[in-house]
């Protein structure tokens, strides 16, 4: 798939792999609309995409919740028509430091599951009917390894991803014949507030930065040889 | 019945007050033209009506927050996109959802110049007011892109209806596969349209296509004005549906619109023969039984009372005799309409196969 020209949808866009997401995708020519939470780092990000001859736009909104959620599809396909590609980045950690399962609110697992897994299916919904309508299109969830692996600690963050990535490949399953593809990617340890939120300990140097993950996760994108339904580690990936 | 002067007296159909979420169990009622006939279904049924080499086209428009509050005695309800990037918009007085639009209070006089604000983000200036009807104004907001569209949501509504028991979400009046928000009211027939039975239509060797038209405000509350609905209205057509359309054409196969907005921009916009390129434009196509389809063999749609223009639309499809008959059976077992109400498939020969059978 040629990037140029299409329409993205990018949640969590302000930060970390979001952040380097956009600016990469921006450089293949998407017309990019990006969403965070909060405005003024956002809209930063963007002014500098938009300096350097991109195209992007910003949308402040919480994918947790049900009222911003159709607000939000609404006004990213006024702002670059019915959308090509759908990228699920925004994610909560939870409460930190993590602690045991013995030690979770179930009110915390709750928070964490709204914006893990209920708002991007809901956002998916609003989005892939049109997607499923047109025959075409990209839906991408990033994940993490702690939907596979059973970290101490990771609870409601690790079940919510393993949530993720099952909700990736049904809806791959019941999109097959769709033309739209869906993707989990794993982009593997990264240098970001939310590794260090989570793990305060670990050497930053040690840790893959955002932008050569988001390189990968572009070149992914881009890729049409990777079935749809997959789970991709990025760090480990290499093109066919 | 009660019968006044010989004549039964016309029963009115039911309204439906929400959103339903009877799973496909929606009411049908298919009018065959061809043997005079009409049936009972489930909108579940739908695809049996569905043959190979059909053609089913859906109005992919989201629909827009067009509903403003500008002052507590003062609604606007945006109703077109202008070339030129302005909104037309009809303004309402006192009163709110629960009154029917002819209920409603007269609004104050608008003025050519006066800035209008709707909440701290959003502001616009009244550029034009209608000299026959001074409810009907133009407007330029006074911010554009991504601030225009994140204040029109946040201080934006629904159009609201007044047989609804409650107010309308925003989600409660967009269909499945909406995508860009050009609609200022819902193109309601696409609405009891699950994915089920669309992937099931196509299954049966039928087609699925788009159009995305700007489908908007069926009644203002003013007769004058009303009599002047439909405003024209946007719309595109596709390469790909237009590429659907030449093979329906080319193969015999049936065009189905789901909507009479999705019948506005085919008929709209088709050639003198029948062919319909890709493209976009504006129509105010206004269909009776006058007009002859030449691109639309069958029509999807909610149920009508006669005296209405969606009625009068009908019977570009199918005897006004038929219809009535129809829509009196319709109403006397209990069918619903408005919005989210049942639904009424008119094709001809639909039912041919039941009849042999």
């Amino acid at each position: 798939m040629n990037l140029n020209g299409k329409s993205v949808l990018l949640t969590g866009a302000s930060r970390g792999l979001g952040r380097a997401l956009a600016e990469q995708l921006a450089r293949a020519g998407a017309r990019i609309v990006m969403v965070a939470r909060s405005e003024p780092e956002l809209e930063r990000i963007a002014a500098a995409i938009r300096e350097a001859g991109g195209e992007a736009h910003t949308l402040v909104a919480d994918v947790g919740r049900k009222q911003d959620v159709y607000p939000l599809a609404g006004a990213a396909a006024a702002l670059v028509g019915p959308i090509d590609v759908l990228i699920h980045n925004a994610s909560a950690l939870g409460p930190v430091p993590l602690r045991l399962l013995l030690d979770t609110e179930c009110e915390d697992l709750s928070h964490v599951l709204e914006t893990n897994v209920v708002g991007p299916f809901r956002l998916s919904k609003v989005i892939a009917g049109s997607m499923a309508l047109r025959k075409t299109g990209t839906i991408l969830h990033i994940s993490s390894d702690a939907s596979v692996s059973a970290y101490e600690r990771w609870g409601a963050y690790s079940v919510s991803k393993a949530a993720l990535d099952h909700l990736s490949r049904l809806w791959a399953a019941e999109l097959a014949e769709r033309g739209v593809r869906v993707l989990s990617v794993d982009p593997g340890e990264m240098d970001t507030r939310m590794h260090a939120q989570a793990m305060p300990e670990a050497d930053p140097a040690t840790l893959a930065r955002p932008a050569d993950v988001a390189e990968r996760i572009v070149a992914l994108l881009a890729d049409e040889t990777v079935p749809s339904g997959s789970r991709i580690e990025a760090q480990s990936w290499r093109a066919a | 019945m009660i019968a006044v002067q010989g004549r039964p007296e016309r029963v009115p159909i039911a309204a439906a007050t929400a959103p339903r979420s009877g799973f496909q169990a929606e009411r049908l009622l298919v009018i065959d033209p061809l043997t005079r006939r009409f049936g009972d279904y489930r909108i579940r049924e739908l695809p049996q009506l569905f043959g190979p080499g059909d053609l089913l086209v859906v109005n992919d428009a989201a629909t827009l927050p067009a509903s403003l509050q500008v002052e507590p005695q003062l609604e606007l309800r945006l109703v077109s996109v202008e070339a030129d990037g302005s909104f037309r918009a009809i303004a309402f007085g006192a009163g709110d959802f629960r009154q029917a639009t002819e209920q409603r209070g007269a609004p104050r006089p608008l003025h050519d110049g006066e800035r209008l604000l709707f909440g701290s983000e959003l502001a616009a200036r009244v550029v034009h007011v209608d000299p026959q009807a001074s409810r009907l104004i133009r407007l330029r907001f006074e911010s554009s892109g991504a601030a225009f569209w994140s204040a029109l949501y946040r201080y934006g509504k629904p159009i609201q209806y007044s047989y609804a028991n409650q107010p309308l979400q925003l989600w409660d009046v967009q269909n499945r596969y909406a995508a860009r928000p050009w609609a200022f009211e819902l193109p309601s027939a696409g609405h009891p349209l699950t994915f089920e039975a669309l992937f099931e239509i196509e299954k049966r060797g039928a087609a699925l296509t788009h159009v995305t038209h700007a489908a908007s405000i069926s009644s203002t509350g003013s007769e004058e004005l009303d009599a002047r609905l439909p405003l024209a209205e946007r719309y595109e057509i596709g390469t790909e549906a237009a590429r659907a359309l030449t093979q329906a054409r080319h193969e015999g196969g049936r065009v189905i619109a789901a909507g009479t907005s999705v019948v506005r921009a085919l008929e709209g916009h088709a050639d003198r023969n029948g062919s319909v390129a890709a493209g976009s434009g504006e129509t105010s196509l206004r269909l009776s039984s006058s007009y002859e389809p030449r691109v639309v063999a069958g029509l999807l749609t909610g149920l009508h009372e006669p005296g209405t223009s969606h009625f009068e639309l009908l019977e570009a499809f199918a005897p006004k005799q038929l219809l009535l008959r129809a829509v009196d059976h319709a109403a006397r077992t209990g069918y619903l309409q408005h919005e989210f109400g049942d639904s009424c498939l008119v094709l001809a020969g639909a039912l041919l196969e039941r009849l042999a059978a």
